[in-house]
């Protein structure tokens, strides 16, 4: 067997306008975890689909050898069938099915004409047990939390052979522990011969899985550095990345003024009626003007809940508790209501709920606040390209005009957009719901920049993120969920990773 | 100054690119137009010049009517990812309705068209209800609605069968024309002055346009392509207010329609509760949490449809100077395939009533040419089914391409 399971040999791949990728080289060896980093638009999902037939052969320029042997694939199933599997960010699984039919969905254990349930259900669960998921094999994928579906989704995988397992980003959706679990799942499939290629934008553990980290900056292969022979930092990456040292990812606030109680919760109970299941129990929480509070806990704690049931509880949950502005008590009967009482969502899916994305940069910054524009329901459109302009340069939005579809600019643009919607609104409490989630160190360090800015200003800020340095690095005061209660409070310069994780935990 | 040199570097260099470039970023608005030229040369050719003669055109305009106001509706419904199966028979029996007023009750056809308006409201707030407050599928609601109002046209029709309506004044909306008040000439000059004076209307409000947006340094289209176009579209109006004339004028159909897409186009382009729209048929969610009452804005969009498709029973009705017991059957089809022909897009969020109006013109050209042509009504509903496919795939094919 030689060293290198794929070799992708001078890939350039041009879009209308855009050079994507131009001469990457990129060699994986066989048996490593290769860890593919890079700012958004760099290139690492293109790459990726040109090495799984997404892109056929022909539609981009350069060779694809696999085990030797070069590679035309047609289509992704020729790429599949070559034993390259890729299991993207979003989830490919349907969720009214069950695991087996799920893992074994498109290719089919059969007799004859027939599916042969009963060994797919045996197989299925060999499947399941090697990705450590003790479940039933006929649970629907609905009732499973995103880090066992991604489980399945590698089960899956594994169900068709794989050799070369390609992931994209597959722990920007879990929580620590089930990050942690995967990580250590990658280790042992490794042991077991399967060598994986994983993209990821959480350095840390990137550093700790690592064989050998490749780096693509604007289309080009920066460096791939050998993680086994020497250690390489974070530091080391963010540099390569981003082509200069940053220093201090979290950039402190200068005029740190924190006044009175501006915003208050006081025992915020909420009841789901879909889930049949209290969210949110007893939750106390305040907020201080010019105060960025951090709300830290783990997937499903009850975080983003908290923040829809304070926002005029869209979803309908049943919530009892009292929430007071500027010690105003006020009820919410929808979104517009809390906008109206100065409140700002910024929501954590901002292609699902977030933004329109088949709608141009200038619409989607002026919706939450039109009427501002607008005289007896008349918008002033002129005033309207003005404001839309005058973001898109304070916030240093990349895009070539304010008439770009939003569904076309990167995550880190999206999220500039939806902030820039908010701003627009002019709120005195903005809620951030893991504003960074996939979007590159570059727009991080702009966005946390920004908060500072507008705390500076006198605004608010409640921060809901899963990332444990980022709430450390940018709060003031932190608060912990879990399981629907507040377990904890602190000061940030007390607050450390350890006891927070631990709070966390706590049922 | 700068505007200046601009302006000749855009003429010396890019006019040709300049072209290009607004054709393909326009190609799915612009194929609309070509089409229904095309439509229209080619019937105009093939029956030796009968398509295009005054009197057919004239019909052709006045018998889009009743559809169009419905396709206008349609468009808002489709934009925020619902549909009204029922607007056919709604129409149909608010008709019924309207001549039963008339003609038993003897109420004046001044008083019975509002009633009649109302009632199309009140169905439409109704739909609005069942489908953003109740959640009902709109699918579900309105095919329910179109088997109710089919039942209760036949059901107030049962005993009298077909209602000639005697009342001039409701006939006179889908039959007459604008009074000439210069009479005494073979052309209807009023006719022509209204045209003349909306041509002069448009090219001001473009103008004026075009001024504001340099005042805010806003890209534009450069000065020869925007002549052109100004030249364009008066010739397009010129000719079809000239054709209209030599027989005889406007027709209130016409008038009616005209006013409608004026105050549709107003609202969904230059008002917030258009932005709300598109934002709801974009990202309902998104929409919602962005302060936006989405159930108000569907209920409104339904009571607009319910209120269209009133005024839609109106035009057919007096255009009948009758109440029939199937009229309306299968008008919300339709008006559903001359919104998608028109450019709304299949997946919602995306649309336009000109375009609309534009697609029930293209749906009515085909049928009137093919009946000049003496093509059978089998093979029309074939040749019409085979379009709207078309058109929705080239649509779906462009907004690929342009991702």
């Amino acid at each position: 067997m030689s060293e290198y399971i794929l070799e992708m040999k001078n890939i350039s791949k041009t879009f209308p306008g855009v050079k994507a990728l131009s001469n990457v080289n990129f060699k994986v060896k066989t048996g490593e975890i290769h860890c593919l980093v890079g700012e958004n638009g760099a290139g690492k999902s293109t790459l990726m689909k040109v090495l799984s037939g997404v892109y056929p052969y022909g539609t981009y320029e350069g060779n694809i050898i696999l085990n030797e042997e070069e590679q035309k694939y047609k289509g992704i199933a020729d790429s599949e069938a070559a034993g390259v599997a890729i299991i993207y960010q979003e989830l490919a699984l349907i969720p009214e099915l069950s695991l087996y039919e799920n893992i074994y969905f498109g290719h089919e254990i059969k007799k004859g004409m027939t599916v042969d349930w009963n060994e797919t259900i045996v197989k299925a669960s060999e499947m399941l047990k090697q990705v450590r998921l003790d479940v039933n094999p006929a649970t629907k994928v609905k009732d499973l939390s995103v880090g066992k579906q991604q489980l399945v989704e590698i089960a899956k995988a594994l169900s068709k052979n794989v050799k070369l397992l390609i992931l994209d980003e597959p722990t920007a959706a879990l929580n620590e522990d089930d990050s942690a679990n995967l990580l250590d799942l990658l280790r042992e499939l490794k042991t077991q011969g399967v060598t994986s290629i994983m993209i990821s934008h959480k350095l840390k553990e990137i550093v700790s899985i690592a064989d050998t980290v490749t780096v693509l900056r604007d289309g080009q292969t920066v460096c791939s550095m050998d993680a086994i022979e020497t250690k390489v930092t974070e530091q080391d990456i963010i540099k390569h990345m981003v082509g200069r040292e940053i220093n201090n990812i979290y950039p402190k606030r200068e005029n740190v003024k924190i006044g009175n109680v501006c915003f208050e919760v006081k025992n915020l109970t909420a009841y789901d009626p879909t889930l049949g299941r209290e969210i949110l129990h007893n939750v106390n929480l305040n907020v201080r003007k010019g105060e960025i509070i951090g709300i830290a806990g783990l997937m499903g704690a009850g975080r983003t809940e908290f923040a829809l049931s304070v926002f005029g509880n869209p979803k309908g949950y049943k919530v009892d508790g009292e929430i007071l502005v500027n010690g105003e008590n006020k009820v919410f009967h929808s979104p517009k209501d809390a906008i109206g009482a100065g409140i700002a969502y910024v929501t954590e899916d901002r292609k699902g709920n977030g933004l329109i994305l088949i709608d141009d940069i200038k619409h989607n910054i002026t919706i939450a606040n039109i009427n501002a524009l607008a005289k007896s329901s008349v918008i002033n459109e002129n005033e309207e390209i003005n404001v839309a302009n005058r973001y898109l340069e304070s916030i240093n939005i990349k895009a070539p005009s304010i008439e770009q579809c939003v569904g076309n600019l990167s995550g880190g643009n999206q999220q500039k957009v939806s902030i820039a919607k908010w701003l627009f609104a002019g709120p005195d409490l903005l809620i951030l719901d893991e504003p960074t989630r996939g979007i590159d160190v570059g727009a991080k360090f702009e966005i946390y920049s920004l908060m500072n800015k507008l705390v500076e200003q006198g605004m608010s800020i409640i921060m809901i993120s899963s990332e444990l340095l980022e709430v450390l690095g940018m709060s003031d005061r932190v608060y912990v969920m879990s399981n629907g209660k507040i377990t904890g409070e602190v000061a940030a310069d007390e607050a450390t990773e350890q006891g927070i994780m631990a709070m966390a935990t706590t049922i | 100054m700068s505007a200046v040199e601009q302006k000749a570097m855009n003429q010396k260099v890019s006019l040709v690119e300049e072209v290009a470039g607004l054709f393909k970023g326009n190609i799915r608005e612009y194929a609309m137009y070509i089409v229904l030229v095309a439509i229209i040369a080619i019937f105009s050719f093939i029956t030796d010049g009968l398509f295009i003669s005054s009197r057919n055109i004239s019909n052709l305009i006045n018998q889009t009517g009743y559809i169009a106001v419905l396709a206008v509706g349609m468009t808002l419904i489709l934009i925020i990812k619902q549909i009204d199966l029922s607007v056919g028979f709604v129409a149909g029996f608010l008709g019924a309705i309207a001549a039963i007023l008339m003609t038993k009750s003897g109420i004046s056809e001044w008083i019975t068209i509002p009633i009649i308006l109302v009632f199309g409201l009140v169905i439409g707030l109704f739909y609005g209800f069942l489908v953003a407050k109740v959640g009902v599928p709109a699918f579900v609601a309105t095919l329910a609605g179109q088997l109710v109002f089919r039942g209760l046209l036949l059901l107030v029709t049962e005993g009298s069968g077909t209602i000639i309506i005697p009342n001039k004044g409701f006939n006179a909306i889908g039959n007459d024309f604008i009074p000439d008040i210069f009479k005494g000439s073979s052309i209807h000059l009023l006719t022509l002055i209204i045209g003349a004076l909306a041509i002069v209307f448009f090219i001001y409000s473009q103008i004026k346009a075009r001024k504001n947006m340099k005042k805010y340094n806003f890209k534009v289209v450069s000065d020869p392509i925007f002549i052109t176009k100004l030249v364009f579209i008066a010739v397009i109006i010129s000719g079809i207010v000239w054709i209209l004339a030599s027989y005889n004028g406007l027709s209130w159909t016409v008038v009616i329609v005209a006013v409608v897409v004026f105050i549709y186009n107003f609202v969904m382009n230059k008002t917030t509760y258009g932005r709300y729209v598109y934002g709801i048929g974009g990202n309902a969610e998104a929409a919602e949490l962005s302060g936006v009452n989405v159930v108000k804005i569907t209920s409104m969009v339904f009571a607009s449809m319910g209120l269209l498709a009133a005024l839609s029973g109106i035009l057919f009705t007096s255009r009948l100077q009758s109440a029939t017991t199937v009229a309306g059957n299968g008008f919300e089809l339709d008006a559903i395939a001359a919104a998608y022909i028109g450019g709304v897009s299949a997946n919602g969020g995306i649309g336009k009533v000109t375009g609309s109006i534009i697609g029930a013109l293209v749906m009515s050209s085909l049928s009137s040419g093919m009946n000049l042509m003496g093509v059978g009504i089998s093979y029309q509903y074939v040749i019409r089914g085979t379009i709207l496919v078309l058109a929705v795939v080239f649509d779906v094919m462009t907004r690929k391409a342009n991702k």
